[in-house]
């Protein structure tokens, strides 16, 4: 009796968050796939084949991976120098430096287009470097964005790593750089290797820098798959790259997850960081460098945004509440209620849904049967994880426009799909705080009389409140920022901020290009102070990855 | 009343328990023994409704528990590590189970002051728990256990995750408080010191199942086997024709094997028994020694350290002492379980 009680309560809580991902994840994904591989109702490859082998698509295919493969590996060449330099020693205002360095994460991706696009313009700053479209600009931008990665995961590794092995290494004879390959290096290979993996796909599902700075001649394949939807309207081809890309980003995931399991277990100690000295100097020149990389940007995005016909003045902002400009829909301030509405209702979504599936996913289980329930929906909650936003956006948009769900000008599709995006995060904070609860607690207050909603307010509650306000900033601004989903089914006449600043980019005008500028700051500022706000709870894990 | 009849449990193929079958009568303390795995913390949980029961029943007062959920059982459960909420202070901890059944403001706080002072921790009320030591952790985990005067009392382990010496001392006000407070409590340890202080009967499990029950001096006197006397503390155990060498050097009869103290052999110069010392160790209260003896091969002795002690290839003589050893498998006096 108490066993089928048990199973029928862990069905009660895992339908819920089965029947959103099935709506909102399987029927997408499989309309995208049936619109690729079955046009007509019958198994047809030829159409996606065609779409692949085109000589574009090659192209697009091979600069995606390019561009993703370069970045990172400067990325890990900037990161891990800094990581040593900002975890290890004792370095005045490092903390300081640490944060300047995590900015770029928070801002959302057109944000750091912008801010690029601003810098290396030909009348820009940087505009005697040639960069103003094309690889480099990309590349850099890759880099500015995924630095915080590398710094943070392996400078949290490094910090807290023992410091004897390499003390011993030392005692036996090893000079520094032997140390540090015998020693560290092994300690540290999990956390490399992590960051590694995850800059790779954040770099080659990366959206709006690339659809910003690339514009229609460097497009990765999120991009084009964007290009061929909404310029072209070759939904079929745009079909068959998903599937490509669902295929590259699957394949990277299961790379990054063998890579992670042979990490060696490593002992953690809270070290001193040590005083600097002169063998440190390229460390710091590095360090020193990567502050400049992400400097230099945000600050020319706030300068540029000040300048107007060539005065210094506010003008472009006073420019973002007026109404009434017969090339946008929306003024600018009313664009930012949208998306401050929207990721309200995203946060509420995500938190919802993530939470069901936490708890489900961490209870105990009793019998081999609940296991195996347990396991299986484990892994299909996880399968948001392996697909991109630009993916999720197509999928919705193929499939959600006709009856019985005909969600087009619901204004709870563009939540829906950001609350989606985001779920994944929220997922991966809250389980391990629930994992690490000592099943016992429940145990003691269910002995103790407590009925089992009680134990779990009693226990979980206390614990998870937290960090569960914690992912709901890191939602709300994730949700803020979206763009690569949210340019699918954001509705012509409510776009979020992200969309109307693309939109800005591309409409002519003599201050369009400054109010997008101008735009971007606001942006910026406001997702900012939500993660700011974040960080303050100093809930453990967030932030990382 | 507690009654546990015929009680089996299953995790996938494997049987955690076989087909238990105890009583705790009220104001009793019964202590569960036996090395870990053997299924005794399994019995604890099903008891409290933590685990479903592959077979037989429980019954509390006369009522089957089979319907019952943990938290209408109206048990109490005490862990080894505590399981105190550190999300609440001491008081808040202890007040728990009486805020659960809706009991007035002043009635709780009046009745958390009696508890912490029952268990000697007046005015800790406000303290976190993060801020107390293990042993006062386990106190406050008694106080609220024992909040709401539950039907059953049940103990896991409830003092090994402390140092030698505060189990000790704990262990003698573990006992002084359930007595005084005349709960019937059911607990589990692998620590036969453990349940000797604090039981009035005790049950000996081994691989799922009950093998002896009865009060802890008898079962002491009287183990039913070999292995339930190696677990209880003898050093070894002799049979055939050893066993009657033995016997009569303690001037005592019967027949099986013996289980032998460490301290049952004492060098005595006219001792029936003789050896020869193989190795000799001075420890505070005595000097042990091993010694080689034609009948029983090497055993360990004990001299007094007034005397010189004997060292390595001497020859001594010994006698062996009567209440250091047992006669195993006994029937006619142990608390066999059929």
């Amino acid at each position: 009796m108490p066993r089928l009680r048990r199973i029928a309560g862990l069905v009660a809580l895992a339908a819920g968050p089965v029947l959103v991902l099935g709506v909102f994840f399987v029927l997408p994904v499989s309309g995208m796939l049936g619109l690729g591989l079955w046009p007509d109702g019958r198994l047809d490859l030829e159409p996606a084949w065609e779409a692949i082998t085109r000589e574009r698509t090659a192209r697009v295919a091979w600069f995606t991976l390019g561009a993703a493969a370069s970045a990172t590996v400067i990325t890990l060449l900037l990161g891990i120098p800094a990581a040593y330099a900002l975890y290890r020693l004792a370095i005045p205002g490092r903390r300081m430096l640490r944060a300047i360095l995590l900015v770029p994460f928070v801002l959302p991706t057109v944000v750091v287009g912008v801010a690029f696009d601003s810098l290396l313009a030909a009348d820009g700053p940087l505009g005697f470097l040639g960069w103003s479209d094309g690889p480099p600009a990309i590349i850099t931008a890759m880099v500015f964005f995924n630095l915080a990665v590398v710094v943070r995961t392996v400078g949290s590794a490094w910090e807290s790593l023992d410091p004897r092995p390499g003390e011993a290494a030392a005692a036996l004879g090893a000079r520094g750089w032997q140390a540090f390959w015998v020693a560290t290096f092994p300690a540290l290979r999990g956390s490399i290797v992590s960051a590694a993996s995850v800059v790779f796909l954040f770099c080659a599902t990366a959206f709006g820098v690339v659809l910003v700075l690339g514009g229609m001649r460097y497009a990765t394949l999120e991009t084009e798959i964007y290009l061929l939807t909404v310029n072209l309207f070759d939904l079929q081809a745009a079909a068959a790259l998903c599937l490509l890309q669902f295929v590259m980003v699957l394949g990277l995931l299961a790379v990054a997850h063998r890579a992670r399991r042979g990490a060696v277990a490593v002992q953690r100690v809270t070290a001193r960081p040590r005083p600097v000295r002169v063998s440190d100097l390229p460390a710091l020149l590095t360090t020193l460098l990567g502050v400049v990389l992400v400097a230099v940007p945000v600050l020319a995005l706030v300068l540029t945004s000040l300048r107007d016909d060539g005065t210094w003045s506010l003008a472009n902002y006073r420019r973002l509440g007026r109404s009434g400009d017969p090339d946008l829909p929306v003024s600018v301030t009313e664009a930012l209620a949208n998306s401050l509405r929207i990721a309200l209702d995203a946060t509420w979504m995500a938190l919802l849904v993530g939470l069901l599936v936490a708890i489900v996913v961490t209870r105990r289980s009793y019998s081999p049967a609940e296991r195996r329930v347990r396991g299986l929906l484990d892994g299909f909650f996880m399968l948001p994880l392996g697909i991109s936003a630009v993916t999720l956006g197509f999928g919705f948009l193929v499939t959600l426009d006709e009856p019985p769900l005909d969600l087009r000008d619901s204004p709870l599709l563009v939540p829906i799909a950001q609350a989606l995006v985001a779920l994944p995060l929220v997922v991966r904070i809250l389980i391990p705080v629930l994992a690490g609860i000592d099943d016992r607690q429940r145990q003691a207050a269910a002995s103790l009389g407590a009925s089992p909603l009680r134990a779990t307010l009693t226990v979980d509650l206390a614990v998870v409140s937290k960090p569960l306000l914690a992912a709901a900033g890191m939602v709300f601004a994730v949700s803020l920022g979206e763009f690569g989903a949210t340019s699918f089914l954001s509705r012509a006449d409510h776009p979020t901020l992200p969309v109307l600043i693309f939109r800005l980019l591309g409409t002519p005008g003599e201050h369009h290009y400054a109010m997008a500028v101008a735009a971007s700051v606001l942006l910026a500022a406001t997702t900012a102070t939500v993660m700011l706000i974040t960080e303050r709870l100093r809930v453990p894990g967030v932030g990382g990855f | 009343m507690l009654r546990i009849d015929d009680v089996s449990v299953r995790y996938g193929a494997e049987v955690a328990l076989d087909g238990v079958s105890l009583e705790v009568p009220d104001g009793q303390v019964l202590a569960v023994l036996g090395p870990s795995g053997c299924g005794k913390s399994t019995l604890l949980r099903a008891v409290a409704g933590l685990e479903p029961l592959a077979g037989g029943r429980i019954f509390a007062d006369g009522v089957d528990l089979r319907r019952t959920p943990t938290h209408r059982r109206g048990f109490a459960l005490m862990f080894q590590d505590g399981q105190l909420f550190a999300s609440k202070s001491v008081a808040g901890n202890i007040g728990y189970p009486l805020r659960l059944r809706r009991r007035a403001k002043a009635t709780v706080a009046a009745r958390v002051e009696e508890l912490l002072d029952l268990v000697g921790l007046g005015g800790y009320g406000a303290r976190r728990p993060e801020t107390l030591s293990g042993g006062e952790r386990q106190r406050v985990a008694l106080a609220r256990a024992l909040a709401v005067e539950p039907r059953l009392l049940l103990l896991d382990e409830p003092l090994s995750a402390l140092d030698a010496a505060l189990r000790e001392r704990l262990a003698v006000d573990l006992r002084r408080i359930i007595t005084a407070s005349g709960t019937t409590a059911l607990m589990v340890t692998h620590d036969h010191e453990e349940a000797f202080a604090l039981a009035d009967r005790m049950a000996l499990m081994r691989a799922g199942r009950v093998v002896q029950v009865g009060e802890p001096a008898q079962v002491w006197a009287h183990p039913v086997d070999v292995e339930t006397a190696l677990f209880l503390g003898y050093d070894r155990v002799v049979d055939g024709a050893a066993t009657q060498v033995v016997l009569q050097a303690a001037g005592l009869a019967g027949a099986g094997a013996v289980a032998l103290r460490r301290s049952a052999l004492e060098v005595s110069p006219d001792g029936p028994l003789e050896g020869v010392v193989r190795a000799s160790r001075a420890a505070p209260e005595v000097v042990r020694l091993v010694v080689e003896t034609p009948a029983l091969g090497e055993v360990s002795a004990v001299a007094s350290t007034t005397e010189v002690a004997p060292g390595p290839g001497q020859r001594v003589r010994m006698r062996v002492i009567a209440d250091r050893l047992a006669v195993v498998g006994d029937a006619a006096t142990a608390g066999q379980v059929p």
